[in-house]
């Protein structure tokens, strides 16, 4: 894969997502409504774009909506990894990566070494036991811990974002051993 | 809807009453049966239309779950007076009922009514309150009814009840793969739930402002958690944290001033507190160890919070002045998510041992430690504002259910739900 095509990619991802941008409102990236009810004495009205946010964050909206259109034009540039691993996992309370993640995680770092405008994002997650905000912690832990093989390999840490779900988004809804090792671990997702 | 079943309520465990927690009532249940046998007769009511609730149940239910009375069945009354010349004291005697509750209800103008009560000590033969009333909606049934229930507990306890108060908690309903998240809040009882906020993706750590007005939770938007605060009355919120990595873990300071959170923006996560009016943030904590899950100690001098800067996760605390930490667990493999009673006298945890993650309780004047719960995978420990019990989430036959015990551990129930699972459960402050 040359540099040059995946830059072609990028800049038709670019405007992909503008124009995608200029027919989207911000409202239709965000998943969650604040409920209505009549009847009651609490009335609650989402403030939507009145939200003011006192952090400094980025657009959240604009971000997502960036998003979505160059995973769709990156696709071809990605058949690199076709095949390759995108979920890596940990040993309880743990954040070690594991001897078997490192080929793919080699494979990863390959590809965004070769493609610095590809961005990914480190989703960490952890098993049920324990309490919410720690596990959140802790996936967060994880996430940074693939962060910085990635980065040893030669990643820009502008390439990557770690994010943690703690234990909200589980993929295994037993409550054993099985469940919990398919549950603790590292999503790799390009944006 | 979610708790239909909240009212049939499972007692796992009866009590006998300790000395500490109701001096009026040692003295006057002598014998083998700890429990306070009272009556709540049902109320009066010369009305045609049929009423909107059963204000006498409802104030049963109230003082059976708290563990510390003995309700006697309706079926074995032998009157139902609703007014103190009609009440035959030795009806009560024979019952071996030592309270008793009367009442009745008078239709007013507008859809109002007046709820009147009185609580009569049958040893005695005289009032313990006299009778009383209050002005009501129809709407509003379950509040009188809650309300009298706070009245027969403090009267009776000492202690100021807390059946008026409100519990927020998080549900997680549908598929499970793409579930949808609500955070519902309800009367502590469960009863007449709300949907505050629902999203599709996550929703966890609901906190309560001191006045009860306005609540803080974390909520993932565009896979990536952010805290909101938003005023209940109505549905007003803010978005105050989308920093980069974590944005956890809210809590209130008492004066109502500040939030203390957890943000991991320089890095690692660590305590931070904002000032919600000038919107100042400062760093409070600074250890390459994880910090997380501030809670402020009654007196808002300082901060409880979890920390694995000793190799495991336990419990340390804060001084909000000087940021001085020092370590306050010692024992269990693992204690997490601290909360302190409202007299600042003992600290509930997530304690792991053998395995197992069970509710804890610390004595912080002698260090003595009590395991609460004998429950699967206990989490999210939230005191009453009364300081008598802890609701908690766990799990049971493989969903997530809140339960609740009291702080020295004899009661204990459970509040399964209809469908779905619950977690995160926070108890209310007062509503002044």
């Amino acid at each position: 894969m040359s540099v040059n095509k995946l830059g072609k990619f990028a800049v038709i991802g670019l405007s992909a997502a503008w124009i995608a941008g200029c027919s989207t409102t911000a409202t239709d990236t965000d998943s969650s409504t604040v409920a209505e009810d009549a009847n009651s004495t609490e009335q609650a009205a989402d403030t939507g774009s009145s939200d003011q946010a006192y952090g400094a964050g980025e657009d959240g909206a604009l971000t997502s909506v960036i998003v979505d259109d160059t995973e769709a034009a990156q696709e071809s540039s990605m058949d690199s990894l076709a095949g390759v691993e995108t979920v890596f996992y940990f040993d309880f309370d743990k954040s070690i990566v594991r001897p078997e993640s490192r080929e793919a995680l080699a494979k990863h770092a390959e590809y965004l070494v070769a493609n610095p405008d590809a961005r990914v994002v480190l989703e960490g997650h952890a098993d049920e036991r324990g309490t919410r905000e720690y596990n959140m912690a802790l996936g967060e832990r994880r996430a940074k811990a693939i962060s910085r093989y990635l980065t040893i390999q030669g990643v820009a840490a502008s390439q990557i974002e770690t994010v943690s779900f703690g234990e909200e988004v589980p993929v295994a809804f037993g409550h054993d051993s099985n469940a919990w090792q398919l549950n603790r671990r590292v999503e790799v997702r390009y944006e | 809807m979610m708790f239909k079943k909240w009212l049939s309520v499972v007692f796992t465990c009866f009590i006998f009453l300790s000395t500490a927690r109701a001096q009026l009532v040692i003295e006057i249940t002598s014998g083998a049966d700890q429990l306070l046998p009272i009556a709540v007769v049902p109320f009066g009511y010369t009305g045609v239309n049929r009423l909107p609730e059963d204000i006498a149940q409802i104030v049963e239910d109230d003082l059976s779950r708290s563990g510390l009375f003995k309700a006697i069945p309706r079926s074995n009354m032998l009157s139902m007076p609703s007014k103190e010349a009609d009440v035959f004291y030795r009806d009560w005697r024979l019952l071996k009922s030592d309270y008793v509750v009367i009442g009745n209800i008078q239709k007013l103008q507008n859809n109002q009514y007046r709820i009147g009560f009185e609580l009569l000590n049958v040893l005695t033969q005289k009032p313990v309150q006299k009778h009383s009333s209050i002005d009501v909606s129809a709407a509003n049934f379950r509040d009188a009814a809650h309300y009298i229930s706070d009245k027969v507990y403090e009267l009776l306890t000492g202690t100021r009840g807390a059946f008026s108060t409100r519990i927020l908690y998080v549900t997680a309903e549908g598929d499970k793969k793409a579930p949808l998240f609500k955070l519902q809040v309800a009367d502590a009882d469960g009863h007449r739930p709300r949907v505050v906020v629902e999203s599709k993706e996550p929703i966890l750590s609901p906190s309560w402002s001191m006045d009860g007005r306005n609540i803080a939770y974390v909520m993932f938007r565009n896979r990536r958690p952010n805290i909101f605060i938003q005023e209940l009355a109505t549905g007003k919120r803010q978005q105050i944290a989308q920093f980069r990595g974590l944005n956890g873990a809210p809590s209130w300071s008492p004066d109502g001033k500040k939030l203390a959170l957890v943000l991991s923006k320089d890095n690692n996560p660590e305590i931070y507190t904002l000032d919600i009016a000038t919107q100042k943030l400062e760093r409070m904590t600074n250890h390459y160890a994880i910090d997380t899950e501030p809670s402020w100690e009654p007196d808002g001098k300082g901060i409880v919070f979890t920390s694995d800067r000793g190799g495991n996760p336990q419990i340390y605390r804060l001084d909000v002045n000087s940021k001085r930490v020092e370590r306050v667990t010692f024992e269990g493999e693992l204690n997490t998510r601290a909360r302190m009673t409202p007299d600042g006298r003992y600290l509930v945890t997530v304690q792991k041992d053998d395995g197992n993650y069970h509710i804890a309780l610390q004595d912080m004047k002698t260090g003595r430690v009590q395991i609460l719960t004998e429950t699967y995978l206990d989490e999210s420990p939230s005191i009453a504002p009364n300081g008598s019990m802890v609701m908690y989430a766990t799990t049971y036959q493989g969903k997530g259910i809140l339960a609740v015990v009291s702080v020295d551990g004899l009661v204990k129930y459970k509040l399964p739900s209809a469908d779905g699972d619950v977690r995160e459960p926070s108890w209310s402050p007062y509503f002044k």
